[in-house]
């Protein structure tokens, strides 16, 4: 059995890996994509510290479950605004959007 | 010890991709590396006989919200396949390597500053029977109602999505 500091500190690398990217990219899409890398550590640490420590309850399997239905809504409903900005402002870097409506 | 080693190249793969994802220059290679951090994220649930985690991982993450990107990075970018895209400037480099090595230590710092409980547990696999009868029922320490729930938002995110992106 692998013991449950390995699984956090894959987390932990991940997640501040993420961070990185989302200060540093300033293409929305990619800043999305680091929210992903983000999440995914979350739901490794969930599944881990689930298995690992509690292994007759469930909660971190369902609320990883629940995380990746979420995820996805958010994806699509991101994606939505994104090619909605790039259609009206011909631009997903975040400096050159800077008008509001007109 | 095969478990072991397993964890180590998914680790590996987990981590290499994920740092290649936020440094590459070109937004379709980020969307490629980040299919592969899927993929080892779903090897992570299979290593932890999370079957049906690693399978939801798959079909949802890797299978729709990868195509969600790449379909939005076609829609966005004109030169999408060629060229560079996007110039990372030297000062936010740093200040973003900062501020996510800071992050870091302390996280670990708090993590190892504390005694972790440990428990002998049993690994084997969570059957089908019981995650069903978890998700859909209604007493205690069972979640049909953050499924109906999410059933829901996933409706709204639908109608919000279809507002949003259609034209005049």
């Amino acid at each position: 059995m692998i013991p449950v500091e390995y699984y956090f500190v894959l987390s932990a690398l991940l997640f501040f890996v993420g961070v990185f990217g989302f200060f540093t990219r300033r293409n929305l899409i990619a800043m999305l994509i680091s929210i992903e890398l983000i999440l995914n550590a979350v739901d490794i640490n969930f599944a881990a510290f689930n298995r690992c420590l509690f292994p007759d309850q469930m909660e971190g399997f369902f609320f990883t479950l629940f995380e990746i239905g979420v995820s996805a809504a958010e994806t699509a409903v991101a994606i939505a605004i994104i090619i909605n900005v790039y259609r009206n402002l011909h631009s997903t870097q975040v400096n050159r959007i800077e008008d509001l409506k007109y | 010890m095969i478990r072991l080693l397993v964890f180590i190249v998914l680790a590996v793969i987990i981590l290499g991709s994920a740092v290649l994802s936020v440094t590459t220059k070109r937004i379709m290679r980020a969307a490629t590396f980040l299919l592969f951090v899927l993929f080892g994220v779903a090897g992570i649930y299979f290593l932890l006989d999370y079957t049906f985690l690693g399978a939801v991982q798959i079909a949802v993450y890797a299978g729709g919200v990868t195509m969600l990107y790449v379909f939005a990075i076609a829609l966005t970018n004109k030169n999408t396949l060629s060229g560079i895209y996007e110039r990372l400037h030297g000062g936010r480099l740093i200040a973003g390597a900062a501020a996510s090595l800071v992050g870091l230590a302390m996280v670990v710092f708090v993590f190892f500053k504390e005694k972790l409980m440990t428990v002998a547990s049993s690994a084997d696999e969570v059957p089908m029977k019981t995650i069903g009868h978890t998700l859909m029922g209604s007493e205690k320490y069972q979640y049909v109602l953050p499924f109906e729930f999410i059933s829901v938002f996933l409706l709204a995110c639908i109608i919000g999505g279809i507002l949003i992106s259609r034209k005049e």
